[in-house]
């Protein structure tokens, strides 16, 4: 086990108890806003598709950036609009309430 | 360490606190929007930083990057056009549908570094490879069982639940293989082909584990499937030694399976019961 692979567990364990911590009591009616939030956080995959252009050199290589591009982007653009679109009703339909 | 990757570094750092950040402030109905739009610029920030990155270096090939342009963007333009012109009561698949591509992203990372190194498969460090493996595996459960998911909220496949002959000894014959497969590849006697199997495999587990549950419960599968999703971007974050992959995933693989035990809670029904499927009758549910 090399000093990389510690620091990168190191890092990958902590922010697991960070996720645990960081929901804590969530009215009911924000369950699906927040599922679809962190889906759109997942969306950092996109980050790992422009490090992974970095390193292919083969036409293959190429077609799957490409898919894995089109499919990170779709993730990352998608779930940060339709979680906005979400909170935006949330808010006006409380406002119509009062 | 130049200057230059400091900055970088601390960038990535900035954009991690925006993450938990975000999340946390979505916790309460009067900070929710801010604490998406937070998470929002960090995201930007750090896809602007890792474009930075790559100008610096010059090393990416111009057909990688026509690829990376031509893909973000198709990807970029199909997510926003879905997220703005479904409806309400649509968003929960859509969301799915999302959470599937994401998860197929991360399992092509996966094979694209694999492919990338294929010429000394044997040789990298198991930092690499033990998490390639389980990149790939997760990765692939979630882009099919999401899809199936997002099938049967969206109608395409039936709400029911559908009980396949003998799932649970495919399941089983599936998750052995893959397991053998991954030893295989992992002392270095196999190498893509045992990659493309137990990408085989993951597919047709995802879809087995997914049919049989009823529509019912399928914003909680959503909320579990959006966990593995999480934790799957993290192996990638391992593979491509990234520190932004590894936090943000690990953190949405731990909120989101809170997140899922919270959903199962609230409609009395133990996340057990819910895996093990069989219960409600979908499109009448409601």
């Amino acid at each position: 086990m090399n000093a990389l692979l510690l620091a990168d567990l190191t890092v990958f364990t902590l922010s697991l108890l960070v996720g645990f911590e960081v929901i804590s009591k969530v009215p009911a009616t924000l369950h699906t806003p927040l599922m679809s939030g962190a889906n759109a956080v997942h969306g950092v995959v996109i980050v790992g598709v422009m490090l992974l252009a970095a390193s292919v050199t083969t036409v293959a290589g190429y077609v799957l950036v490409l898919i894995a591009a089109a499919f990170a982007a779709m993730n990352v653009t998608g779930g940060y609009v339709v979680t906005d679109r979400m909170l935006a009703m949330f808010r006006t339909r409380k406002e119509g309430r009062r | 360490m130049s200057g230059f990757d400091t900055t970088v570094h601390l960038i990535y750092l900035a954009c991690a606190v925006c993450f938990v950040l975000g999340l946390h402030l979505m916790n309460a109905p009067a900070s929710a929007r801010r604490g998406n739009r937070l998470s929002a610029a960090g995201m930007t920030a750090a896809i602007v930083t890792t474009a930075a990155v790559l100008v610096h270096d010059r090393v990416i090939a111009g057909w990688a990057v026509a690829a990376l342009v031509a893909g973000g963007v198709l990807g970029a333009v199909a997510g926003l056009i879905t997220a703005r012109r479904v409806e309400m009561t649509a968003m929960p698949q859509l969301v799915s549908l999302f959470n599937a591509v994401g998860g197929g992203a991360a399992a092509l990372i996966a094979l694209g570094d694999a492919l990338a190194h294929s010429a000394d498969l044997a040789g990298q460090p198991v930092r690499t490879s033990v998490t390639t493996v389980l990149d790939l595996a997760i990765g692939g459960v979630t882009l099919s069982g999401s899809l199936v998911a997002s099938g049967k909220l969206a109608g395409m496949v039936p709400g029911r639940p559908i009980g396949v002959p003998g799932g649970r000894w495919i399941n089983a014959v599936l998750g052995l293989a893959a397991v053998v497969l991954a030893g295989l590849f992992l002392t270095g006697h196999a190498g893509m082909a045992a990659l493309y199997g137990i990408g085989f495999a993951a597919l047709a587990a995802g879809v087995l584990l997914t049919l049989p549950i009823g529509g019912a419960d399928m914003p909680v599968v959503i909320s579990l499937l959006n966990a593995c999703t999480g934790t799957a971007v993290a192996m990638a974050g391992f593979v491509l030694g990234s520190d932004a992959l590894i936090i943000a995933g690990a953190l949405v693989g731990a909120a989101g399976a809170i997140l899922t035990k919270l959903m199962a809670d609230a409609m009395n029904r133990p996340i057990s019961a819910i895996i093990a499927g069989g219960y409600g009758t979908g499109d009448d549910a409601a």
